[in-house]
């Protein structure tokens, strides 16, 4: 059933009557692509066509685009981009799962044996012809939920326009963490990618993203997490990759259940992740942190996050946590909002936002919002924007620490706040040392400086 | 061991000259003290001494063992065997402790043509002289100086003395804001570390801190420039007198 492609959009008329702007750019995205017809899909794929026409591609005067300009994620095709061979071997030495995408598509042959007590798991192009699927309900639902109070196109076409990912339910506490591994094969291959997962009431799951998607990639992941569930994503794309990215994290966490996700970006060229975050029932905690680091040296480099958290239930706690270390033009951007619903009375909120930048090109913007309709809760934000601190690197150099070395420690101790947001200690170690060796292998290329 | 002669420094960014020709020879195995009032320099030649940004230099030299420190990097004069302990040791979120001196070690090792110490080797030689200190192995693992009391932030600056093994020890006002019992411990330590081969200057505004680590040579400063030199007698006449009749002296 898969293999057979329709063009979908086809299928539904343009809004009546009228003729915006956008139509011919957005008939023309779609018309780029394979859109696939879908199995247990269907419904929702032919609810998000008609969604995308309603509300068309965003433009460059969309207030939620204006500090990332959407015309490279508007374009038909993504340019060909050179990308070097990966020998990345992070999350390796971890006892896990490892599903491998190459281009987007699901290899099989390279993936481990998808039999894990506890979970039921399976790629979605595989799962499409199930007549009775578990996802059926969810493929799309939170994303649709998550179009309210502003609109995420690209998410819309994600469900329109993914022929793969992974949908994983979770009935019991998994040890093993399960890691989807993307390759890129192709120079211009566009990838759109669907991961549904869902963690059925006291479920425990890791799930683990690292690789290289492709030249353009839209990842939206939906999780929903039952009562007292615990969630843990730790999502750590290629580094120096040229890529054009996407991607979306919808999340509805259910009472007394924990969600904490934590993303790392080391170069690339431009991406923008959106978290849209639901805390929906009693004494919840939501925790997303991201670790960005971009030099423009090897070309442009924006990296936009893009969070929502919503707090509708009491005595939850939510926490943002993003740091961006920025040089030579690089440009980090944070737009965070904690929305506040009435009733959700003792809500524990916080976000931090903080941009170093290594030198005087580079820029932070940084839009932080609190919206409270509760009288009885607690909300912090803060976000700063600095150089490093010169007392700190005279004082590591006074104790004969070499100063390319000096920088490196002082930028980890910057990012120390957002990596301390993963917990498990292996994990941890494992990003740190990563981010440390290229750190080190970048502090020598530039020693110059 | 450390030779200053004729030093004038001015502000970098600003018209404003703060040291105005310093002479002093800190010979090995003695240990100085530097006193003054506030402004009259003391911690300007320190930072310049060490390789702080942000000072000129405009006229006179200082050498370490013959060998010229203005013109090097601050790690390059810590590992030719000079250490300066902060008056406010500074707070490293993020970064051990233990990973901080380790590679400070390390590093200096390697600058001089040593072979590192291995982790075992380290941790060993670590623990004994944290003992010593009575740094509690907690406060090692600790982020640098992060949530440190100020007794335990100085302590820390004489362990990462003993742990480098300087030849060139310079303490700024390394008694403010401790109380007796710090002060006392810090300067055991001090004292632990006194050889033949090591030089002490140690400036302070106080007398008291001399009572527990006791100088060859007391020399007064003033408005730039060593102003007076004396044995440690020199000391007590500031305690008791204050430095308005010294100076009003040197005129």
């Amino acid at each position: 059933m898969m293999a057979d492609t329709a063009v979908l959009a086809a299928q539904v008329p343009a809004v009546e009557g009228k003729v915006r702007p956008g139509d011919a750019a957005l008939a023309a995205r779609l018309d780029a692509l394979d859109l696939p017809r879908g199995g247990f899909t269907r419904a929702a794929r032919e609810d998000a066509a008609q969604r995308l026409q309603a509300m068309g591609l965003p433009g460059a005067r969309d207030e939620y685009w204006r500090y990332t300009d959407p015309a490279p994620f508007n374009a038909a095709r993504p340019e060909p981009v050179e990308f070097g061979a990966d020998a990345s071997t992070l999350f390796t030495g971890i006892e896990r799962l490892n599903l491998v995408f190459v281009d987007g598509r699901f290899d099989a042959a390279a993936s481990d044996v998808l039999d894990v007590e506890g979970v039921e798991i399976e790629s979605l192009a595989a799962a499409e012809a199930a007549a009775d699927h578990w996802a059926a309900g969810l493929y799309g639902r939170l994303e649709t939920a998550g179009q309210v109070p502003v609109k995420r196109p690209f998410a819309v076409l994600n469900t329109l326009a993914a022929a793969e990912g992974v949908l994983i339910r979770v009935t019991g506490k998994v040890e093993r963490p399960v890691h989807i591994t993307y390759r890129r094969s192709a120079p211009d291959a566009d990838v759109y990618l669907h991961h549904v997962v869902k963690l059925e009431e006291g479920a425990e799951l890791t799930l683990l993203e690292s690789g290289a998607i492709g030249a353009r990639s839209n990842v939206v992941i939906e999780a929903d997490l039952g009562r007292g569930a615990r969630f843990h994503h730790i999502s750590a794309k290629r580094a120096n990759d040229p890529k054009l990215g996407l991607g979306h994290i919808f999340a509805r966490v259910a009472a007394e259940a924990l969600f904490k996700s934590f993303s790392l970006s080391v170069n690339g060229s431009m991406m923008r992740n959106e978290a849209v975050i639901e805390i929906a029932g009693d004494d919840a905690v939501a925790h997303i942190a991201a670790a960005v680091l971009g030099d423009g040296d090897t070309g442009r480099f924006h990296h936009d996050d893009t969070v929502f958290v919503t707090h509708a239930a009491e005595r939850c706690e939510s926490r943002q946590v993003f740091k961006k270390v920025l040089k030579n033009g690089a440009e980090g951007i944070f737009q965070g909002k904690i929305l506040v619903k009435p009733g959700a009375q003792k809500t524990d909120g916080y976000q931090i936002s903080q941009g170093l930048l290594l030198d005087e090109g580079s820029q932070f913007l940084a839009k932080p919002e609190l919206e409270i309709y509760a009288d009885d809760v607690k909300c912090s934000h803060g976000s700063t924007t600095g150089a490093l601190d010169e007392t700190a690197l005279f004082y590591l150099r006074s104790r004969g620490v070499p100063k390319e070395r000096a920088i490196v420690l002082l930028v980890l101790s910057f990012l120390a706040d957002a990596l301390d947001e993963i917990e498990d200690q292996r994990l941890r170690d494992d990003i740190l040392g990563r981010l440390e060796d290229w750190l080190t292998a970048r502090a020598g290329n530039s020693a110059t400086a | 061991m450390l030779e200053i002669k004729n030093l004038h420094v001015k502000l970098e960014d600003e018209d404003k000259q703060i040291l105005k020709g310093v002479d002093l020879t800190v010979p090995a195995g003695e240990v100085h003290a530097i006193m003054g009032p506030n402004g009259s320099g003391k911690s300007t030649l320190s930072y310049v001494l060490s390789g702080r940004d942000g000072y000129e230099v405009t006229g006179g030299e200082a050498t370490l063992d013959g060998e010229s420190l203005l013109e090097m990097e601050p790690e390059e004069r810590a590992a030719a065997g000079l250490f300066l302990a902060f008056q406010y040791p500074v707070e490293i979120p993020g970064v051990g402790n233990m990973t901080f001196l380790r590679t400070a070690v390390n590093a200096q090792r390697k600058a001089r043509g040593e072979e590192e110490l291995s982790s075992a080797d380290f941790l060993k030689l670590i623990r004994q002289k944290a003992a010593t200190l009575k740094i509690d192995s907690e406060v090692l693992k600790r982020p640098v100086n992060v949530g440190f009391s100020g007794g335990e932030k100085k302590r820390n600056e004489i362990l990462q003395m003993a742990m480098l093994e300087p030849s060139m020890c310079i303490l700024d006002e390394t008694d403010s804001g401790l109380d007796v019992d710090a002060m006392r411990l810090v300067a055991e330590g001090v004292n632990a570390l006194r050889s033949p081969d090591r030089a002490f200057l140690v400036i302070t505004h106080y007398q008291r801190l001399l009572d527990h680590i006791k100088p060859d040579v007391v020399h007064i400063m003033a408005d730039g420039r060593i102003v007076r030199t004396g044995g440690p007698e020199l000391a007590l006449e500031v305690e008791q007198n204050g430095y308005g009749d010294l100076l009003a002296e040197v005129g």
